[in-house]
């Protein structure tokens, strides 16, 4: 009898054991998961940009020769540095053309304009669309001779106006850059519309009370209220600009055409690392330079961009 | 916060025009689709003349198009199913549990959301080949389900976090497991943070189109992104049919949209807001 007991507490105990052993599964399948696909080929790229590479064999450790050449050798250095600029133009213009229009529009749904809700629908709209299709439906509507821009231009009488607007190296950056605002607005919007509902209505009121214009009230209460969501988008914004390949490769294709005029890191990376529509041949090691150089240069500049505002929000 | 009687139309034409250019490309997309080519070449801005389904049929008959979303839906609603998965157990386990590890566990997934993987495409890509899954939607699964696991765990952990336990708590002393507590009592409970982090993900892996670029080259292995590419590469001449496959592939989101319009801003924001 009492061994029969015995034996059924032993069973409790063990099944009770089991039972918080087995609660330290629970994450598991994430961390395999996102260890096997993210973690794990982050660090791998670090290892590739110090070896040798012939095709897709490793050859010998290098140390840094593939970041030397990535900066100094030609063509590389060319490509490099050429992409890079158009990285910088691609963050200025859409901190503008997106930002801070998506900004003021934000305002204008907040300050309650009828029709707030369909104005919001309306903008985000684009931003559910593949950017694939973006970059298709804006190649077709670009077109220099059918292409619906140019027409209704004409339309207009602006026909000085019409132009290859992807054809041209003068233009083709900046209209692919604003093709991505017009994809990437409705989302900055609805981050600053958060942002600015959630300002305590009570502290608008009492400006308010005290006569306060609109101009100052947007400076004095409003603005440093709103530096978490300038934050959030600016560095968002940065990410995505030194990032940006989809539209580029879907409207330029993979050599930024015309002649390099849209290249951008990611699109040079791709080439690198997977060989051009060219048939350029791969080159694994540089591209694993560029890519590590990328990530470097995109963690220490958020890092430093947060920062930096962190200590603007203090000072208002 | 006084206008000046000026103030108020001027913002109403601002925003009318911004919502203009915003709309204007998307309906001139689906008013071209009806349109045969010939049409758009002569009268772009127009409306099309007779509503014809002729540019949907040639559209179908130079691509697989079928089969391209037939793929697209099996990748997206897979991986969909593993993030909700993989992360609510481990949401759960961060946001319930206080071993001293918990916060390290937590840092190291958020991580994944600084880091762009488009940078490890190279390594990904040999993980891919080793593991055989090149061409296959198992690559792209895995992948979306990789990607969308830092966002995840962050909406869904705060969620737990302002959860209250007393339910739980008398599951537990009732003796059910914690497997048991958490698809019984948790989960229901938290629909609208599983309905945010679906909608997040399911956008994400619907119109992604970097990693079947690199992962996919088989026709019939192609998600719509990829499979839209090779139809401007080759039939560029019948613009019809071009917007007839924009259109196509756009509508699912865009009727998605119209159902939960509110979900989906929320969600795609969720993120960034929290």
């Amino acid at each position: 009898m009492e061994l029969e007991i015995n034996k059924k507490l032993n069973r409790k105990k063990q099944k009770r054991n089991w039972k918080r052993w087995a609660i330290h599964l629970f994450p598991v399948p994430a961390i395999i998961v996102y260890g096997l696909f993210i973690v794990y080929p982050l660090l791998a790229a670090l290892s590739y940009s110090f070896f040798d590479w012939n095709g897709m064999i490793r050859g010998d450790f290098v140390g840094f020769k593939n970041f030397v050449n990535l900066f100094t050798l030609e063509p590389f250095s060319g490509f490099f540095w050429n992409s890079f600029g158009h990285n910088i133009i691609y963050f200025v213009v859409q901190l503008v053309f997106q930002n801070a229009i998506a900004f003021f529009l934000a305002y204008l749904i907040y300050k309650k304009l009828k029709f707030g809700e369909f104005f919001k629908i309306a903008l985000f709209l684009p931003r559910l669309l593949s950017v694939i299709v973006v970059g298709f439906l804006w190649k077709l509507i670009l077109n220099p001779n059918f292409g619906a821009l140019n027409v209704l231009l004409g339309k207009f009488g602006l026909e000085n106006l019409q132009k290859a607007w992807l054809g041209d190296p003068d233009t083709a950056l900046i209209t692919i850059i604003l093709v991505n605002c017009w994809f990437g607005i409705g989302f900055m919007l609805l981050i600053f519309l958060a942002g600015f509902q959630a300002i305590p209505k009570e502290l608008l009121e009492a400006a308010t009370l005290d006569g306060a214009k609109e101009f100052k009230m947007m400076k004095t209460i409003m603005l440093p209220l709103m530096i978490p969501s300038i934050m959030i988008t600016t560095v968002l914004t940065f990410i995505q600009s030194f990032e940006a390949f989809e539209l580029v490769y879907a409207m330029q294709g993979s050599q930024g055409e015309p002649y390099h005029s849209t290249d951008t890191l990611a699109v040079y990376f791709y080439r690198l690392a997977f060989g051009g529509s060219t048939g350029d041949s791969t080159a694994i090691g540089l591209g694993s330079a560029l890519a590590v150089v990328l990530f470097i240069f995109i963690s220490t500049f958020t890092a430093l961009l947060l920062k930096f505002m962190q200590k603007k929000e203090v000072e208002m | 916060m006084k206008d000046t009687i000026w103030t108020k139309p001027f913002y109403y034409v601002i925003a009318f025009v911004f919502a203009s250019i915003s709309l204007y490309p998307i309906i001139l997309m689906i008013l071209s689709s009806f349109k045969p080519s010939r049409e758009i070449f002569m009268n772009p801005l127009s409306l099309p003349k007779s509503f014809s389904l002729e540019t949907y049929q040639t559209l179908l008959d130079q691509i697989p198009f079928m089969t391209y979303f037939y793929n697209s839906a099996i990748v997206s609603v897979t991986s969909v199913l593993l993030i909700l998965v993989t992360t609510s157990l481990a949401a759960f386990y961060i946001a319930r549990y206080t071993f001293w590890w918990n916060n390290y566990l937590f840092f190291f997934f958020l991580m994944g959301m600084m880091i762009p993987i488009k940078l490890g495409i190279v390594p990904l890509f040999v993980i891919m080949k080793n593991l055989d899954l090149l061409n296959s939607l198992w690559s792209l699964i895995f992948m979306y389900t990789a990607q969308g696991i830092p966002l995840s765990i962050l909406i869904l952990t705060g969620f737990f976090r302002t959860m209250q336990r007393e339910l739980e708590e008398a599951a537990r002393m009732d003796g059910a497991s914690d497997l048991r507590i958490l698809w019984n009592v948790v989960l229901p409970l938290m629909r609208p943070a599983i309905g945010t982090v679906a909608i997040i993900n399911f956008i994400q892996s619907w119109n992604d189109f970097f990693f079947p670029l690199i992962f996919i080259t088989d026709e019939l292995k192609k998600t719509i992104p990829v499979g839209m590419l090779s139809l401007f590469g080759e039939h560029s001449a019948d613009w019809g049919a071009l917007f007839a496959g924009l259109t196509l592939s756009s509508l699912p989101m865009i009727v998605l949209f119209f159902i939960a319009s509110k979900q989906f801003m929320e969600g795609l924001t969720a993120g960034a807001v929290k």
